[in-house]
């Protein structure tokens, strides 16, 4: 546990070390005051929640979670020194989750500036603030599960570009499954049965109850394999390039 | 403390390496030898547990490297070829975090860090970002980590490539000290190198040893050793002819006696020869033969050597 913390450290400091992490914090609240307030409409809409801030994360994390993930192990591999890493006495688990950690506790630390919503909600009216740690909880699991298939991507390639990339494609795929002008088109040819199959492995569908304030086993479950899956499948990937 | 039985690492239908097997034990320092793409780096990789090995055993220090990877890695400092490290940190911050991977903390990490800055020569940039270093001080800072446990097995792959001459020597001068407590494997292409700091040398070739033996010993191999080189007003070859085959080389007579250890001999009948005919001997030298000779006969390739 420490030899992770110990990894997870170093990860975390090298965030601040560039100016990527304050640009992308900035961008990462630019955006989300932009959606919530302007597209998001949350003052016509006249009630007193944080639906309109919510709703938007899935398509705000598609980009910014590849964005602080892409690099993870992909410059480690273009660099050299993941045989620096892998060669000092850690097993492949803790420096995949000292890794992963680092960067979900950094959009964690994104996530909790968006304090003011929070303030302004309550200021306005009066919130439901149960429902809101939900979403707050939910857009956590969210962006860990984005940044576990960020992690996945980046420990296929040397590039991060390339890393970046398939992140987004397959996050998009995530959300695709469930998002409803896709559902809706699936519904006209195939069973409702099959297009709730297909929802089930949506990032929509599951992000859905925490908005609304519930915390449902299996969302949470659903979450919780995705990250474990993609960090397990990081794990095979990276011993994979070594098996030669 | 290094045991390796039949290492074999294949990538696709290549095989990297192919059936190598040799032990190092402490106060030895084995150069490593081969020409690029010998398969030198990748037996290294398997030594310190980055690749794993298609088959054979490793171990180091008794601990297996695949069953027991922590154990192994533990006792194994390791500078990888080019010396990577990270380039946003600084050199204080790698070591200590270098240093924290190892397990050390406070005082003793403190105390580690010190001592391999100091061994290392790395005061001056201490401060200073690894991307803003010279490459030489890059490869020391990444030496240094590699020390910074005081481990019993050190792995350096060319740890001078890209040092220029005084710290070349400085290295050779750290490696020779090093492999006086501790088992010592390193690569290199160099072959003062083997004189100046090994106690063995294995030269590899396509996956396989080739040469295992001391420099004397591999030097020994040249078809040069205990040839006698005289240089001498008045002498002939046909006079040398009796003793064994001769040459001419630049103006002096080369002898080569039909047994290689006999050179004493050889030398004891040349002055006498000299002496009888009165020669005027200028010069008189027993070689002991050359190391890149040695390594260009068994290394190149079959198509060459015809």
């Amino acid at each position: 546990m420490k030899t992770v913390w110990t990894i997870a450290r170093r990860e975390l400091a090298s965030y601040f070390t560039s100016p990527l992490a304050y640009v992308f914090l900035v961008i990462f609240l630019l955006l989300s005051g932009f959606f919530t307030f302007t597209a998001g409409a949350f003052f016509e809409r006249g009630e007193a929640s944080l639906a309109a801030f919510f709703a938007w994360h899935p398509w705000l994390y598609l980009v910014l979670v590849p964005a602080v993930g892409m690099r993870l192990w992909s410059e480690e591999r273009r660099a050299g020194t993941l045989e620096l890493l892998l060669t000092l006495p850690v097993t492949t688990a803790q420096a995949i989750l000292g890794k992963f950690f680092a960067s979900w506790v950094f959009l964690a630390l994104a996530l909790a500036l968006t304090f003011p919503v929070v303030v302004t909600v309550n200021v306005l009216g009066d919130p439901d603030n149960g429902a809101i740690a939900a979403g707050y909880i939910g857009s956590l699991l969210l962006a860990g599960a984005y940044l576990a298939i960020t992690c996945m991507t980046s420990a296929m390639t040397r590039s991060q570009v390339v890393a970046f990339i398939l992140a987004v494609v397959l996050c998009l795929f995530l959300i695709l499954a469930g998002f409803s002008p896709v559902t809706d088109l699936l519904a006209r040819w195939a069973s409702p049965s099959f297009v709730d199959a297909v929802a089930s492995f949506s990032v929509i569908t599951h992000f859905d109850g925490f908005q609304k304030g519930v915390i449902d086993s299996r969302d949470l479950a659903f979450f919780v394999s995705v990250i474990g899956f993609a960090l397990f499948a990081t794990g095979v990937i990276i011993r994979g390039h070594r098996a030669g | 403390m290094i045991r390796i039985e039949n290492l074999v690492k294949t990538f696709g239908a290549k095989r990297a390496v192919d059936g190598i097997s040799f032990t190092v034990e402490r106060g030895e320092v084995l150069g490593f030898l081969g020409p690029n793409g010998a398969g030198k780096s990748t037996t290294m990789r398997m030594i310190t547990g980055f690749y794993p090995p298609t088959s054979g055993r490793i171990t180091v220090g008794g601990y297996d490297i695949v069953e027991a990877p922590l154990a192994a890695k533990r006792l194994i400092g390791y500078l990888p070829e080019n010396a990577p490290s990270y380039p946003d940190m600084t050199v204080r911050g790698f070591l200590d975090w270098m240093a924290a991977m190892r397990g050390l903390e406070g005082e003793a990490r403190k105390k580690a860090v010190a001592r391999v800055v100091e061994r290392c020569f790395l005061e001056p940039v201490l401060e200073q970002s690894i991307e803003t270093l010279s490459k030489g001080y890059r490869h020391r800072t990444c030496l240094a980590q590699a020390l910074i446990h005081d481990p019993e097995v050190l792995v350096l792959d060319e740890p001078t490539d890209g040092l220029d001459p005084n710290q070349k020597h400085e290295a050779r001068n750290l490696i020779r000290e090093l492999g006086k407590t501790k088992a010592v494997v390193f690569s290199t292409h160099i072959l003062e190198e083997v004189d100046a700091a090994c106690t063995r040398a294995i030269i590899i070739d396509r996956g396989r040893i080739v040469a295992n033996g001391t420099p004397a010993e591999l030097r020994a191999m040249s078809a040069l050793a205990g040839a006698v080189t005289l240089r001498a007003e008045g002498a002939t070859e046909e006079k040398l002819a009796a003793l064994g085959r001769v040459e001419r080389v630049d103006g002096a007579l080369r002898v080569y006696p039909a047994d290689k250890t006999a050179s004493a001999e050889l030398t004891r009948a040349i002055l006498e020869l000299a002496a009888r005919e009165g020669w005027k001997v200028e010069s008189l030298r027993v070689e002991e033969g050359q190391l890149d000779e040695v390594f260009r006969r068994i290394t190149l390739p079959d198509t060459v050597r015809k």
